[in-house]
C-alpha cells in the first residue's frame, strides 16, 4: 500500500565517477579562461567549446574501462629477486603460445646480427654484418624472404618494403626480397630511422651527413651537413619526429629537416655518447658506456657484452637500484628491439637472434585504425591509402608538435599594428563608457558623473597593474645590483681563507 | 613467482566469416596517436581542396519564357512548384523536379510587376503594368476551358509590388501609395503614404504578421504597422533600395538591397545604424531573399552574379556566375534550404545548389559522418593562411574582377584623403565615422 517503499531507488544516483588519473590521461592542454572584457559571442564560443572538449575527455576516459587486455607482469615471491628468474622457468610457467615466444635462431656464420620489428610487430627483419638478410613472421616462424647481399650490412628498417644500408649505398627491397631501388645519393649510411607519419627515412652517414628520403614520392627532402664527424648514434623521438644524434664529445643534438643547424645541442656525458633512445612520450635516455639501450612502457633494456638487463619504472622520479630481469647469451650483443604489441624483447648477437620474454613490455590494447597486427590484406590496402592521404609535410616537424593549434602571437600583433596604421583608429579598442540618459530628471550632470566614476577605475585597472609590476621588477633589479656591488666592495685578500 | 605474459586470442581480433565486417578494436590513448594537430591540419587541407573540387553548384536551367524574368515566387505549401512572371506579361508555373513548365498564363499586358501566393496554397495574385490585380487558381483549368482569373481589380495607378498576409485574407500592394486590401473588397481598406511619389517593394513580416516594410523612391525604407493609422518611421539612406526581405527567424531584422552596390541589415528598433553592411557586389543589387533558416541570404545584382552572404558577416561566402547569365533581376531561396533560383534578363530561370559542394540525394550514415567531419575540420582551421587561401578562392569573370579592383582603389583613395584631412585639421573637428555610420542620412519618426 505504500507505493514509495515498493519503488526501487537507485543506490548510486547520478553519473558514475571517473578516477582523476584516467581523466588526466586524456587531457590535452589547459582549460581556457574567458578573458575579462570579452564580448558575448566570444564568451559563448569559449564556453561551448570547453563543454565539448570536457565531454570528449570524459567519454574517452570511460571507454578506457572497456579495453579488453591487461598488461603483463612478473612478481617474485617474498625472498625471490625477479632478476634471478631465468627465461626457461618463465617459458615453462606460462601457456604454450607465450612460452614459444622465447626462442633462438642459431646463425653463427654471417656475423653479429642487427634486427628490427615491423610497426605492427608481426614481421621481424634480421641482418647479419656479413650480408645475410632475412624477413620472417616470428610467431609462426614462417620465412618471408632470405638472401645474402654479399656486402656488409650496417642497418635495416622494415615496412612492406624494407631498406638495407649496405656497405656503399642504400638498397630497398620488397617483401619477397627483390631489389627495387639502389639509392646512390645515400652513401656510407651507418644508421637509419623511419618517421612513419611523415613517410620519411632519416639516414645518418659516416661522412657526417643527415639525409631525409620521402619514401612515398622517392625524393630526397633534406641533406644536412652536420659537421660533427661520423654519425654513429641515432634515435628518433616518436612524439615529435625529431632526430637525435649522439657524438663522441658527449653532446646530443636534435635535428629537423627544416633547419641546417641543430635545433638543440646539449651536453649529456663526459665521455662519448654510445647509445641513445627515446620513449614514446618523449623522455630521453642516453648512455656513455658501450651499451645498447631501448625503452618501452617504462622498461629500459640495457645490453653490454653478452648480458641483457631490463630495468623497471625508469621514467618515474625515484632512482632504480636493481634490474627487473636479466639474461645471459652466448655471443656479443649487437642489436636490441622491443616488439611493439607483445611482451617480447628481440636480441641480435654474434651467434644469431634470441627472443626474450619481458612481461609488461608490450602495449596491451592497440588501436586498429593506427596499427593492427591482425589486419587482412584488404585492411592493409585501405590503411595505406589513408596513411598516404594524411602524410604530413616535413615542414611541420618541430620541437612542439602542437604548435599549429596555438595562436601565432607575434604575427597577430604585427597585423594589428598595420591595421591600426591603415585605418587611423584601433578597431579592437573598447569604446569609452557612455552612460545612458535617463528620463524623469534622473540624468542630471551630477548623477551622470557618479555613474561614470563607478566604471572609471576599470579602464585604468590593467594599466595600473602593469605599471606597478614593472616598477617592482625594476626595484628588484636595482636592489640586486646594489647587493652585488656591496659584496664586491667588501672583499679583501683574506676572504679566500674564510670558509 | 607470479607471472602473466600478454597473450591474445586471435579469435577475438579476426572476424568469424567473410560475411561479417572486420573487427576494429580502438584505444584512444593519446600516446598511441602522436601528431594529433598536424594530422588534423593535413586532413583539413585535404577537405578544403576536395570541397573546391566538388563545388559544382549549377543544377538546371528552366527555359521557356520569351522575355526577361521580372519576378519569381515559391508555392506556399509545395516544394516542387514555383511561379515566374516575365516582362511581356506571361506567367509560367514550373515543376522543379521534372524541370518543365506546367502551365502558361498571359496574365497582363506589359510587365508582370509582382506575384505572391496565398498562404493556403490554392491561389496566387499577380500585379502588372496594366494597373490590375488578378487572382488565379493554382490548379490548371480543365481541357478546353479558357484560362480566367478568379478575380480582377482595376486600380488607378500602376502597382509595382504585392505581398500577402501570412494568416488572414489580406494583401498589400505598393505603387503610388501602400494599400492594404481585403480579398472580398475591390477597393483598399487602408492606404499609407508619406509624401513619396512611388514605392518599389513592399513586404509583410513573416513572424510579426502585422508589420510591413516598403522601399520608397526618396531613398528611404518605411516601416508600417497595420494596427496603427500612420506609418511608424522611415530611415533615409544615400541611395535608393530596390528590394527588401525580412529575416524569417528573427522578427526585427530586415535586409535591403541598395543601389550603392551594398546590402544593409537593419534592426527595426535601432534604425539609426545598420547592424551589418554587406559589401561585395560591383553593381546595383536588385533582389534579396533569406534562407528559411534565417542564417544566410542570397542577393542578385546587376553585375551578372548572385552572391550568398552569412547574415552577420560583411562579405559573401559564395558567388555564382555563368557566361550565359546576364543581369539577374530576381532570386529566391527554396523552402528546403537546399536550392537557390535566379531569374535573369536572358529569359532563363536557373536552379543552383545553396551549398556548392553538397552531394544531393540520400546519403548513407558514413557519408554523412564524413561530410560533417570535413565541415568541422574546415571550420576549425579556417584561420590558417593555407586553408584560408584555398577556401576563399573563387573564380570571377574578368570584368567583375577589374571592377572590383577599381572600386577598391577608389575606396582606398577616399580613405587616404579623409585621413589626411583629419591629420591636418584641429583634433576632433573631423569625426571618426565607422563604415556602418556612413550610409544612413536620417531616421524620421
Amino acid at each position: 500500500m505504500n507505493g514509495e517503499s515498493l519503488e526501487k531507488k537507485d543506490p548510486f544516483p547520478g553519473e558514475a565517477p571517473i578516477p582523476l588519473k584516467q581523466l588526466q590521461k586524456f587531457q590535452r592542454g589547459e582549460k581556457y579562461k574567458v578573458p575579462a572584457g570579452a564580448s558575448r559571442r566570444l564568451k559563448e564560443a569559449i564556453i561551448s567549446s570547453e563543454a565539448m572538449s570536457d565531454l570528449a575527455q570524459k567519454q574517452a576516459a570511460r571507454y578506457d574501462l572497456l579495453l579488453p587486455e591487461d598488461a603483463g607482469f612478473l612478481e617474485g615471491d617474498e625472498d625471490e629477486d625477479t632478476n634471478t628468474i631465468s627465461q626457461d622457468v618463465i617459458a615453462d610457467a606460462v601457456d604454450i603460445t607465450s612460452g614459444s615466444k622465447y626462442f633462438s635462431l642459431h646463425l653463427s656464420q654471417f656475423g653479429p646480427y642487427r634486427l628490427d620489428y615491423s610497426r605492427n610487430g608481426w614481421h621481424l627483419l634480421v641482418g647479419g654484418k656479413k650480408g645475410h638478410v632475412a624477413c620472417i613472421d616470428w610467431q609462426s616462424k614462417c620465412l618471408m624472404c632470405e638472401m645474402n647481399v654479399m656486402e656488409t650490412v650496417n642497418d635495416q628498417l622494415d615496412q612492406a618494403m624494407f631498406a638495407v644500408a649496405q656497405k656503399r649505398w642504400l638498397y630497398i627491397y620488397d617483401s619477397k626480397g627483390v631489389e627495387l631501388h639502389c639509392v646512390k645519393k645515400f652513401n656510407d649510411v651507418l644508421r637509419m630511422q623511419f618517421l612513419p607519419y611523415h613517410f620519411l627515412l632519416a639516414t645518418a652517414s659516416a661522412t657526417g651527413f643527415l639525409q631525409y628520403l620521402d619514401v612515398s614520392v622517392g625524393k630526397e627532402v633534406a641533406a644536412i651537413c652536420t659537421k660533427m664527424g661520423p654519425l654513429d648514434v641515432m634515435s628518433q623521438n616518436p612524439h615529435n619526429a625529431i632526430i637525435h644524434l649522439g657524438h663522441p664529445n658527449g653532446t646530443v643534438s636534435l635535428w629537423s629537416p627544416n633547419q641546417k643547424e641543430p635545433l638543440v645541442k646539449m651536453l649529456c656525458h663526459r665521455g662519448a655518447v654510445r647509445s641513445l633512445t627515446v620513449d614514446k612520450t618523449g623522455t630521453r635516455v642516453s648512455q656513455s658506456l658501450d651499451r645498447k639501450l631501448k625503452v618501452q612502457r617504462g622498461l629500459l633494456s640495457a645490453a653490454t657484452g653478452d648480458i641483457v638487463q631490463v630495468y623497471q619504472n625508469v621514467l618515474g622520479s625515484s632512482p632504480v637500484s636493481k634490474p627487473y630481469m636479466a639474461h645471459r647469451l652466448r655471443g656479443q650483443i649487437w642489436g636490441l628491439a622491443y616488439c611493439p604489441f607483445e611482451d617480447v624483447l628481440g636480441i641480435g648477437h654474434g651467434e644469431g637472434f634470441t627472443s626474450m620474454i619481458v612481461p609488461g613490455a608490450g602495449e596491451p590494447n592497440f588501436d586498429a585504425l593506427d596499427t593492427n597486427p591482425y589486419r587482412s590484406s584488404k585492411q592493409r590496402q585501405e590503411w595505406e591509402v589513408k596513411a598516404l592521404l594524411e602524410k604530413m609535410q616535413p615542414e611541420l616537424i618541430g620541437l612542439d608538435p602542437g604548435q599549429l593549434s596555438k595562436v601565432d602571437q607575434a604575427s597577430f600583433e604585427q597585423r594589428h599594428k598595420e591595421q591600426v596604421e591603415a585605418l587611423g583608429f584601433d578597431p579592437l579598442a573598447k569604446d569609452k563608457f557612455k552612460p545612458k540618459t535617463k528620463k524623469k530628471g534622473r540624468s542630471s550632470a551630477g548623477a551622470i558623473e557618479k555613474r561614470k566614476r563607478k566604471v572609471a577605475h576599470e579602464d585604468q585597472r590593467d594599466v595600473i597593474q602593469q605599471t606597478v609590476q614593472e616598477r617592482t621588477e625594476r626595484e628588484k633589479e636595482l636592489k640586486e645590483k646594489s647587493k652585488e656591488k656591496k659584496n664586491l666592495e667588501n672583499k679583501t685578500t683574506l676572504d679566500r681563507f674564510r670558509k | 613467482m607470479k607471472v602473466k605474459v600478454l597473450c591474445r586470442n586471435p579469435d577475438d581480433y579476426v572476424r568469424e566469416t567473410t560475411r561479417d565486417i572486420q573487427r576494429v578494436p580502438r584505444n584512444y590513448d593519446p600516446t598511441l596517436h602522436p601528431f594529433e594537430v598536424p594530422r588534423e591540419y593535413t586532413r583539413a587541407l585535404n577537405a578544403t581542396k576536395l570541397e573546391r573540387v566538388f563545388a559544382k553548384p549549377f543544377v538546371a536551367s528552366l527555359d521557356g519564357h520569351r522575355d526577361g524574368i521580372s519576378c519569381i515566387t515559391k508555392h506556399a505549401k509545395s516544394l516542387s512548384t514555383i511561379i515566374s512572371g516575365a516582362c511581356d506579361g506571361e506567367v509560367k508555373v514550373w515543376n522543379l523536379p521534372r524541370q518543365e513548365c506546367l502551365r502558361t498564363v498571359q496574365a497582363h499586358e506589359g510587365f508582370v510587376r509582382g506575384i505572391c501566393s496565398r498562404f493556403c496554397g490554392t491561389s496566387f495574385f499577380t500585379v502588372g503594368d496594366d494597373k490590375t490585380i488578378k487572382q488565379w487558381n493554382w490548379e490548371a483549368p480543365g481541357y478546353g476551358v479558357r484560362e480566367e482569373p478568379i478575380n480582377t481589380i482595376l486600380g488607378k495607378a500602376v502597382f509595382t509590388g504585392i505581398d500577402h498576409h501570412q494568416r488572414e485574407g489580406t494583401f498589400v500592394t505598393c505603387g503610388q501609395t501602400v494599400d492594404i486590401w481585403d480579398e472580398q473588397r475591390s477597393s483598399p481598406i487602408r492606404s499609407f503614404s508619406w509624401g513619396v511619389d512611388s514605392f518599389s517593394c513592399v513586404r509583410y513580416n513573416p513572424v510579426e504578421t502585422e508589420l510591413l516594410a516598403s522601399c520608397a523612391s526618396d531613398r528611404s525604407v518605411v516601416l508600417y504597422d497595420t494596427r496603427e493609422s500612420a506609418p511608424l518611421r522611415k530611415v533615409i539612406m544615400q541611395l535608393r533600395s530596390n528590394t527588401l526581405c525580412w529575416n524569417p527567424m528573427e522578427a526585427y531584422y530586415f535586409t535591403c538591397a541598395n543601389e550603392d552596390y551594398n546590402l544593409y541589415t537593419y534592426d527595426i528598433r535601432h534604425l539609426d545604424v545598420p547592424v551589418t553592411v554587406h559589401m561585395d557586389h560591383v553593381s546595383a543589387v536588385l533582389d534579396v531573399d533569406y534562407s528559411p533558416t534565417g542564417r544566410e541570404f542570397v542577393s542578385a545584382s546587376f553585375d551578372k552574379t548572385i552572391r550568398i552572404f552569412p547574415k552577420d558577416k560583411g562579405h559573401s561566402r559564395e558567388v555564382y556566375h555563368t557566361k550565359r547569365m546576364q543581369h539577374v533581376i530576381c532570386v529566391r531561396w527554396s523552402a528546403d534550404n537546399k536550392y537557390v533560383l535566379s531569374g535573369s534578363d536572358e529569359m532563363n530561370i536557373r536552379l543552383w545548389k545553396a551549398n556548392a559542394s553538397e552531394k544531393l540525394g540520400l546519403l548513407s550514415a558514413r557519408e554523412k559522418a564524413a561530410t560533417h567531419y570535413n565541415k568541422k575540420l574546415i571550420e576549425k582551421f579556417q584561420h590558417h593562411p593555407q586553408v584560408r587561401r584555398i577556401a576563399r578562392h573563387r573564380h570571377l569573370p574578368g570584368d567583375i574582377l577589374k571592377q572590383k579592383r577599381e572600386l577598391r582603389e577608389m575606396r582606398e583613395a577616399r580613405r587616404r584623403k579623409e585621413q589626411n584631412v583629419r591629420k591636418h585639421s584641429k583634433p576632433g573637428s573631423v569625426p571618426l565615422l565607422t563604415e556602418k555610420e556612413k550610409h544612413v542620412v536620417a531616421v524620421v519618426e
